[in-house]
Protein backbone atom coordinates (compact mmCIF):
# COMPACT_ATOMS: atom_id res chain seq x y z
CA UNK A 1 0.00 0.00 0.00
CA UNK A 2 1.05 3.63 -1.11
CA UNK A 3 1.55 6.06 1.68
CA UNK A 4 0.14 9.07 -0.53
CA UNK A 5 -1.88 8.26 -3.88
CA UNK A 6 -1.97 11.82 -6.19
CA UNK A 7 -4.89 11.62 -8.47
CA UNK A 8 -4.55 13.90 -11.24
CA UNK A 9 -1.32 14.91 -13.22
CA UNK A 10 -2.11 18.94 -13.93
CA UNK A 11 -0.17 21.53 -12.17
CA UNK A 12 -1.89 20.93 -8.93
CA UNK A 13 -1.34 16.76 -9.15
CA UNK A 14 2.36 17.23 -10.06
CA UNK A 15 3.17 19.91 -7.20
CA UNK A 16 1.25 17.81 -4.77
CA UNK A 17 3.49 14.82 -6.12
CA UNK A 18 6.88 17.23 -5.59
CA UNK A 19 5.60 17.85 -2.18
CA UNK A 20 4.75 14.47 -1.60
CA UNK A 21 8.07 13.33 -3.20
CA UNK A 22 10.26 15.72 -0.37
CA UNK A 23 8.62 14.38 2.41
CA UNK A 24 10.11 11.05 1.23
CA UNK A 25 6.33 9.69 1.22
CA UNK A 26 5.57 6.31 -0.79
CA UNK A 27 3.61 7.78 -3.65
CA UNK A 28 2.06 7.24 -6.63
CA UNK A 29 0.95 9.62 -8.93
CA UNK A 30 -1.92 8.19 -11.14
CA UNK A 31 -3.54 10.08 -13.79
CA UNK A 32 -5.16 10.08 -17.61
CA UNK A 33 -2.64 12.63 -18.83
CA UNK A 34 -0.21 14.86 -18.04
CA UNK A 35 -0.74 18.38 -17.88
CA UNK A 36 -4.43 18.96 -17.76
CA UNK A 37 -5.58 21.99 -19.22
CA UNK A 38 -2.31 23.47 -19.74
CA UNK A 39 -2.60 20.94 -22.84
CA UNK A 40 -5.07 23.53 -24.22
CA UNK A 41 -3.45 26.53 -23.73
CA UNK A 42 -0.91 27.89 -25.87
CA UNK A 43 1.00 30.62 -23.89
CA UNK A 44 1.23 31.77 -20.30
CA UNK A 45 2.11 34.82 -19.21
CA UNK A 46 1.47 34.59 -15.35
CA UNK A 47 3.07 31.74 -14.19
CA UNK A 48 5.54 33.11 -11.89
CA UNK A 49 9.51 32.55 -13.60
CA UNK A 50 8.10 32.77 -16.58
CA UNK A 51 7.33 35.94 -18.42
CA UNK A 52 6.12 33.65 -21.94
CA UNK A 53 5.98 30.07 -21.81
CA UNK A 54 4.04 27.71 -24.27
CA UNK A 55 2.22 25.45 -22.72
CA UNK A 56 3.64 21.97 -23.51
CA UNK A 57 7.02 23.56 -22.72
CA UNK A 58 5.70 23.78 -18.91
CA UNK A 59 4.05 20.69 -19.10
CA UNK A 60 7.52 19.36 -19.96
CA UNK A 61 9.18 21.20 -17.41
CA UNK A 62 6.68 19.72 -15.13
CA UNK A 63 7.35 16.17 -15.90
CA UNK A 64 10.63 16.82 -15.91
CA UNK A 65 10.72 18.24 -12.35
CA UNK A 66 8.32 15.29 -11.18
CA UNK A 67 10.86 12.66 -12.84
CA UNK A 68 13.46 13.17 -10.82
CA UNK A 69 12.47 12.30 -7.59
CA UNK A 70 11.62 8.46 -7.07
CA UNK A 71 7.87 8.30 -6.51
CA UNK A 72 5.57 5.82 -9.00
CA UNK A 73 3.67 7.03 -12.13
CA UNK A 74 0.76 5.37 -14.27
CA UNK A 75 0.17 7.98 -16.52
CA UNK A 76 -2.27 7.38 -19.19
CA UNK A 77 -4.52 5.71 -16.16
CA UNK A 78 -7.98 7.57 -15.82
CA UNK A 79 -9.05 6.53 -12.34
CA UNK A 80 -12.30 5.95 -12.70
CA UNK A 81 -13.72 5.39 -8.59
CA UNK A 82 -11.97 6.03 -5.51
CA UNK A 83 -13.63 4.55 -2.47
CA UNK A 84 -12.72 3.65 0.93
CA UNK A 85 -11.11 0.75 2.11
CA UNK A 86 -9.60 -0.86 5.34
CA UNK A 87 -6.64 1.70 6.53
CA UNK A 88 -7.37 3.96 3.65
CA UNK A 89 -8.28 3.79 0.08
CA UNK A 90 -8.70 2.28 -3.49
CA UNK A 91 -8.79 3.61 -6.88
CA UNK A 92 -10.26 1.96 -9.72
CA UNK A 93 -9.17 3.10 -13.07
CA UNK A 94 -11.14 2.38 -16.47
CA UNK A 95 -8.65 -0.40 -17.62
CA UNK A 96 -9.40 -2.25 -14.41
CA UNK A 97 -6.35 -1.70 -12.24
CA UNK A 98 -6.45 -1.12 -8.46
CA UNK A 99 -4.18 0.91 -6.26
CA UNK A 100 -4.47 0.73 -2.62
CA UNK A 101 -2.96 4.70 -0.41
CA UNK A 102 -3.18 5.39 3.33
CA UNK A 103 -4.10 8.82 2.04
CA UNK A 104 -5.03 10.53 -0.90
CA UNK A 105 -4.91 13.73 -2.88
CA UNK A 106 -7.39 14.50 -5.73
CA UNK A 107 -6.51 17.02 -7.91
CA UNK A 108 -8.70 16.21 -11.44
CA UNK A 109 -9.03 19.20 -12.79
CA UNK A 110 -12.47 20.07 -14.99
CA UNK A 111 -13.00 19.41 -18.60
CA UNK A 112 -15.33 21.31 -20.95
CA UNK A 113 -18.64 21.29 -20.76
CA UNK A 114 -21.22 19.77 -23.32
CA UNK A 115 -24.20 21.25 -24.36
CA UNK A 116 -26.09 17.63 -24.19
CA UNK A 117 -28.18 18.53 -27.52
CA UNK A 118 -28.39 15.45 -29.79
CA UNK A 119 -26.06 14.61 -32.39
CA UNK A 120 -23.27 16.58 -30.04
CA UNK A 121 -21.77 13.35 -28.56
CA UNK A 122 -22.04 11.69 -32.43
CA UNK A 123 -20.22 14.37 -34.18
CA UNK A 124 -17.37 14.95 -31.42
CA UNK A 125 -14.29 14.57 -33.02
CA UNK A 126 -16.09 14.68 -36.82
CA UNK A 127 -16.90 18.44 -36.99
CA UNK A 128 -17.85 18.89 -33.21
CA UNK A 129 -14.55 20.40 -31.32
CA UNK A 130 -13.82 21.70 -27.68
CA UNK A 131 -10.39 23.52 -28.22
CA UNK A 132 -10.48 25.50 -30.79
CA UNK A 133 -7.30 26.74 -30.85
CA UNK A 134 -6.43 23.25 -31.85
CA UNK A 135 -8.75 21.93 -34.20
CA UNK A 136 -9.89 25.60 -35.62
CA UNK A 137 -6.94 25.22 -38.58
CA UNK A 138 -8.51 22.31 -39.58
CA UNK A 139 -11.77 24.44 -41.22
CA UNK A 140 -10.17 26.99 -42.48
CA UNK A 141 -12.19 28.18 -45.51
CA UNK A 142 -15.17 26.47 -43.82
CA UNK A 143 -18.38 27.99 -42.46
CA UNK A 144 -18.59 27.42 -38.81
CA UNK A 145 -20.19 27.98 -35.05
CA UNK A 146 -19.20 29.15 -32.19
CA UNK A 147 -21.19 28.04 -28.61
CA UNK A 148 -20.41 30.35 -25.86
CA UNK A 149 -20.39 33.90 -24.63
CA UNK A 150 -17.66 34.13 -22.46
CA UNK A 151 -13.80 34.65 -22.79
CA UNK A 152 -13.01 31.37 -24.27
CA UNK A 153 -16.00 32.11 -27.16
CA UNK A 154 -14.62 35.50 -27.94
CA UNK A 155 -11.45 34.37 -28.09
CA UNK A 156 -12.25 31.54 -30.39
CA UNK A 157 -14.28 33.87 -32.87
CA UNK A 158 -11.31 36.09 -32.96
CA UNK A 159 -8.63 32.94 -33.95
CA UNK A 160 -11.83 31.78 -36.62
CA UNK A 161 -13.14 35.19 -38.13
CA UNK A 162 -9.49 35.28 -40.02
CA UNK A 163 -9.28 31.81 -41.55
CA UNK A 164 -13.02 30.48 -41.84
CA UNK A 165 -15.87 31.46 -44.49
CA UNK A 166 -17.87 32.59 -41.88
CA UNK A 167 -18.31 32.46 -38.29
CA UNK A 168 -21.60 32.21 -36.45
CA UNK A 169 -21.80 33.40 -32.85
CA UNK A 170 -24.23 31.21 -30.80
CA UNK A 171 -25.03 32.89 -26.60
CA UNK A 172 -27.64 31.84 -24.70
CA UNK A 173 -27.23 35.33 -23.01
CA UNK A 174 -25.35 38.79 -23.68
CA UNK A 175 -21.74 38.34 -24.48
CA UNK A 176 -20.21 38.12 -21.15
CA UNK A 177 -16.64 38.27 -21.99
CA UNK A 178 -14.16 41.39 -21.77
CA UNK A 179 -15.22 44.01 -23.39
CA UNK A 180 -12.11 44.08 -25.02
CA UNK A 181 -12.49 41.30 -26.73
CA UNK A 182 -16.46 42.02 -27.76
CA UNK A 183 -15.17 45.47 -29.22
CA UNK A 184 -12.41 43.52 -31.53
CA UNK A 185 -15.07 41.57 -32.99
CA UNK A 186 -17.17 44.81 -34.16
CA UNK A 187 -14.25 45.04 -36.99
CA UNK A 188 -15.58 41.39 -38.00
CA UNK A 189 -17.29 41.13 -41.66
CA UNK A 190 -17.97 37.46 -42.11
CA UNK A 191 -19.10 37.22 -38.35
CA UNK A 192 -22.68 36.96 -37.54
CA UNK A 193 -23.87 37.05 -33.76
CA UNK A 194 -27.22 35.61 -32.64
CA UNK A 195 -27.62 36.56 -29.19
CA UNK A 196 -30.12 34.92 -26.71
CA UNK A 197 -30.10 31.66 -28.78
CA UNK A 198 -29.62 28.27 -27.58
CA UNK A 199 -28.59 25.08 -29.08
CA UNK A 200 -31.69 22.29 -30.32
CA UNK A 201 -29.15 20.31 -32.33
CA UNK A 202 -26.28 19.27 -34.11
CA UNK A 203 -26.78 17.96 -38.08
CA UNK A 204 -25.02 15.10 -39.66
CA UNK A 205 -23.96 12.11 -41.26
CA UNK A 206 -20.28 11.40 -40.81
CA UNK A 207 -19.33 14.64 -40.54
CA UNK A 208 -20.79 18.02 -38.75
CA UNK A 209 -23.39 19.31 -41.68
CA UNK A 210 -25.48 22.19 -39.82
CA UNK A 211 -26.45 23.68 -36.44
CA UNK A 212 -29.93 23.66 -35.79
CA UNK A 213 -30.68 26.82 -33.02
CA UNK A 214 -33.13 28.58 -31.10
CA UNK A 215 -34.24 32.30 -30.32
CA UNK A 216 -35.14 31.63 -26.85
CA UNK A 217 -37.52 34.79 -27.17
CA UNK A 218 -39.42 33.64 -29.87
CA UNK A 219 -39.23 29.94 -29.67
CA UNK A 220 -37.95 29.99 -33.89
CA UNK A 221 -36.16 27.55 -34.81
CA UNK A 222 -33.41 28.12 -37.38
CA UNK A 223 -30.83 25.52 -38.75
CA UNK A 224 -27.36 27.01 -39.98
CA UNK A 225 -25.00 25.58 -42.66
CA UNK A 226 -21.75 24.50 -40.86
CA UNK A 227 -19.19 22.43 -40.75
CA UNK A 228 -17.46 22.95 -37.92
CA UNK A 229 -18.80 23.65 -34.20
CA UNK A 230 -16.78 24.98 -31.10
CA UNK A 231 -17.98 24.59 -27.79
CA UNK A 232 -17.35 27.31 -25.72
CA UNK A 233 -19.01 27.14 -22.76
CA UNK A 234 -17.04 26.62 -19.22
CA UNK A 235 -15.85 23.54 -17.95
CA UNK A 236 -17.00 20.68 -15.36
CA UNK A 237 -15.20 19.31 -12.56
CA UNK A 238 -14.12 15.62 -13.08
CA UNK A 239 -15.67 14.85 -9.93
CA UNK A 240 -17.32 11.57 -11.08
CA UNK A 241 -14.91 9.09 -9.48
CA UNK A 242 -15.64 10.38 -5.42
CA UNK A 243 -19.51 10.85 -5.99
CA UNK A 244 -20.89 9.42 -3.41
CA UNK A 245 -17.84 9.45 -1.09
CA UNK A 246 -16.81 12.78 -0.50
CA UNK A 247 -19.08 16.22 -0.59
CA UNK A 248 -19.61 18.31 -3.71
CA UNK A 249 -21.20 21.77 -3.99
CA UNK A 250 -24.13 22.17 -6.61
CA UNK A 251 -21.43 22.46 -9.02
CA UNK A 252 -19.83 19.33 -8.41
CA UNK A 253 -16.96 20.67 -7.14
CA UNK A 254 -15.35 19.35 -3.76
CA UNK A 255 -15.87 21.37 -0.95
CA UNK A 256 -12.31 21.74 0.94
CA UNK A 257 -10.93 23.92 4.09
CA UNK A 258 -8.51 26.00 3.61
CA UNK A 259 -5.94 23.33 4.81
CA UNK A 260 -7.80 21.39 1.92
CA UNK A 261 -9.46 18.81 3.40
CA UNK A 262 -12.49 17.18 2.09
CA UNK A 263 -15.63 15.54 4.27
CA UNK A 264 -13.37 12.40 4.41
CA UNK A 265 -10.29 12.29 6.86
CA UNK A 266 -7.27 11.37 4.44
CA UNK A 267 -8.64 12.62 1.45
CA UNK A 268 -7.40 16.03 0.39
CA UNK A 269 -8.54 17.50 -2.85
CA UNK A 270 -6.51 20.57 -4.78
CA UNK A 271 -6.92 22.71 -7.94
CA UNK A 272 -9.62 23.14 -10.28
CA UNK A 273 -11.29 20.07 -9.10
CA UNK A 274 -12.37 22.19 -5.52
CA UNK A 275 -14.36 25.19 -4.50
CA UNK A 276 -11.45 27.33 -4.41
CA UNK A 277 -11.73 30.25 -5.26
CA UNK A 278 -9.67 31.28 -8.68
CA UNK A 279 -8.62 28.15 -11.27
CA UNK A 280 -5.31 29.26 -12.44
CA UNK A 281 -2.30 27.19 -12.77
CA UNK A 282 -0.54 29.03 -10.21
CA UNK A 283 -2.98 28.79 -8.00
CA UNK A 284 -3.44 25.20 -8.28
CA UNK A 285 0.08 24.60 -8.00
CA UNK A 286 -0.25 26.41 -5.05
CA UNK A 287 -3.29 24.18 -3.55
CA UNK A 288 -1.54 21.08 -4.69
CA UNK A 289 1.47 21.72 -2.81
CA UNK A 290 -0.58 22.69 0.47
CA UNK A 291 -2.61 19.21 -0.24
CA UNK A 292 0.93 17.27 -0.01
CA UNK A 293 1.66 19.05 3.09
CA UNK A 294 -1.20 17.88 5.01
CA UNK A 295 -1.63 14.61 3.49
CA UNK A 296 1.66 14.40 5.18
CA UNK A 297 0.69 15.57 8.73
CA UNK A 298 -2.06 13.41 8.57
CA UNK A 299 -0.29 10.27 8.00
CA UNK A 300 2.45 11.40 10.73
CA UNK A 301 -1.13 11.56 13.01
CA UNK A 302 -1.75 7.82 11.94
CA UNK A 303 2.10 6.78 13.15
CA UNK A 304 1.93 8.48 16.26
CA UNK B 1 14.28 -3.96 -37.40
CA UNK B 2 13.09 -1.36 -40.21
CA UNK B 3 12.48 1.83 -39.51
CA UNK B 4 8.38 2.38 -39.14
CA UNK B 5 7.04 5.46 -41.07
CA UNK B 6 5.52 8.27 -38.87
CA UNK B 7 3.41 10.96 -40.57
CA UNK B 8 1.91 13.57 -38.26
CA UNK B 9 -0.98 15.62 -39.14
CA UNK B 10 -1.45 19.06 -36.92
CA UNK B 11 -2.14 22.11 -36.26
CA UNK B 12 0.69 25.18 -35.59
CA UNK B 13 -1.62 26.30 -33.17
CA UNK B 14 -2.74 23.00 -31.31
CA UNK B 15 -0.91 22.48 -28.07
CA UNK B 16 -1.21 18.65 -28.07
CA UNK B 17 0.80 18.60 -31.55
CA UNK B 18 3.45 20.67 -30.24
CA UNK B 19 3.82 17.73 -27.29
CA UNK B 20 3.48 14.50 -29.78
CA UNK B 21 5.87 16.28 -32.13
CA UNK B 22 8.67 17.56 -29.16
CA UNK B 23 7.88 13.54 -27.71
CA UNK B 24 8.63 11.81 -31.35
CA UNK B 25 11.80 14.12 -31.84
CA UNK B 26 13.14 13.46 -27.95
CA UNK B 27 12.51 9.68 -29.16
CA UNK B 28 14.98 10.23 -31.97
CA UNK B 29 12.09 9.05 -34.45
CA UNK B 30 12.27 10.80 -37.75
CA UNK B 31 8.33 11.87 -39.15
CA UNK B 32 6.89 13.92 -41.59
CA UNK B 33 4.60 16.40 -40.46
CA UNK B 34 1.68 18.05 -42.53
CA UNK B 35 0.02 21.06 -41.42
CA UNK B 36 -3.62 20.68 -42.45
CA UNK B 37 -4.42 23.93 -41.78
CA UNK B 38 -2.61 25.08 -44.70
CA UNK B 39 -2.80 21.97 -46.95
CA UNK B 40 -6.26 21.37 -48.05
CA UNK B 41 -5.42 17.93 -49.63
CA UNK B 42 -3.54 16.21 -46.38
CA UNK B 43 -6.58 17.49 -44.39
CA UNK B 44 -8.69 15.54 -46.77
CA UNK B 45 -6.09 12.63 -46.36
CA UNK B 46 -6.36 12.89 -42.67
CA UNK B 47 -9.91 12.85 -41.89
CA UNK B 48 -10.50 9.88 -44.26
CA UNK B 49 -7.54 7.80 -42.58
CA UNK B 50 -8.91 8.67 -38.84
CA UNK B 51 -12.85 9.12 -39.92
CA UNK B 52 -12.58 12.40 -37.70
CA UNK B 53 -11.62 16.06 -37.91
CA UNK B 54 -9.37 16.62 -34.77
CA UNK B 55 -5.80 17.00 -34.53
CA UNK B 56 -3.16 15.73 -34.09
CA UNK B 57 -3.66 12.48 -36.06
CA UNK B 58 -0.30 10.51 -35.71
CA UNK B 59 -0.16 7.17 -38.59
CA UNK B 60 2.56 4.63 -37.46
CA UNK B 61 2.72 2.31 -40.89
CA UNK B 62 -1.19 1.60 -41.24
CA UNK B 63 -2.21 2.18 -37.22
CA UNK B 64 -4.11 5.51 -36.86
CA UNK B 65 -3.67 7.37 -33.41
CA UNK B 66 -6.15 10.11 -32.36
CA UNK B 67 -4.73 12.60 -30.55
CA UNK B 68 -1.27 12.69 -28.26
CA UNK B 69 -1.79 8.92 -26.72
CA UNK B 70 1.61 8.11 -25.46
CA UNK B 71 0.89 4.85 -24.29
CA UNK B 72 -0.52 4.04 -27.28
CA UNK B 73 2.47 5.95 -29.31
CA UNK B 74 4.80 3.84 -27.35
CA UNK B 75 3.16 0.20 -27.92
CA UNK B 76 3.13 1.20 -31.84
CA UNK B 77 6.52 2.20 -32.14
CA UNK B 78 8.43 -0.39 -29.91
Amino acid sequence: MYELMVIGGGPAGMAASVYAARKQLKTLLVSGDTGGQINTTLGIENYLGYQFIEGPELISKFETQVGQFPIDQKIGYKVKQLKRIEGGFEAITEAGDKYQSKAVVLATGKKPRKLNVPGETELTGRGVSYCAICDGPVFTGQKVAVVGGGNSALEAVLDLVKIAEHVNLISLTPLTGDQVLSNQLKDAKNLTVFLEHQTAAIKGQELVEGIVIEDIKSGKEKELEVGGIFIEIGLVPNSDAVKGLVELNKWGEVTVTPRNETSVPGLYAAGDVTDVPEKQIIVAAGEGAKAALQAHRYLQRLTT
Amino acid sequence: MADKKVTVYSTPTCPYCKRAKDYLTQKGIPFTDYNVGEDKEKAEEMIQKSKQMGVPVIVVDDDVIVGFNQAKLDSLLA
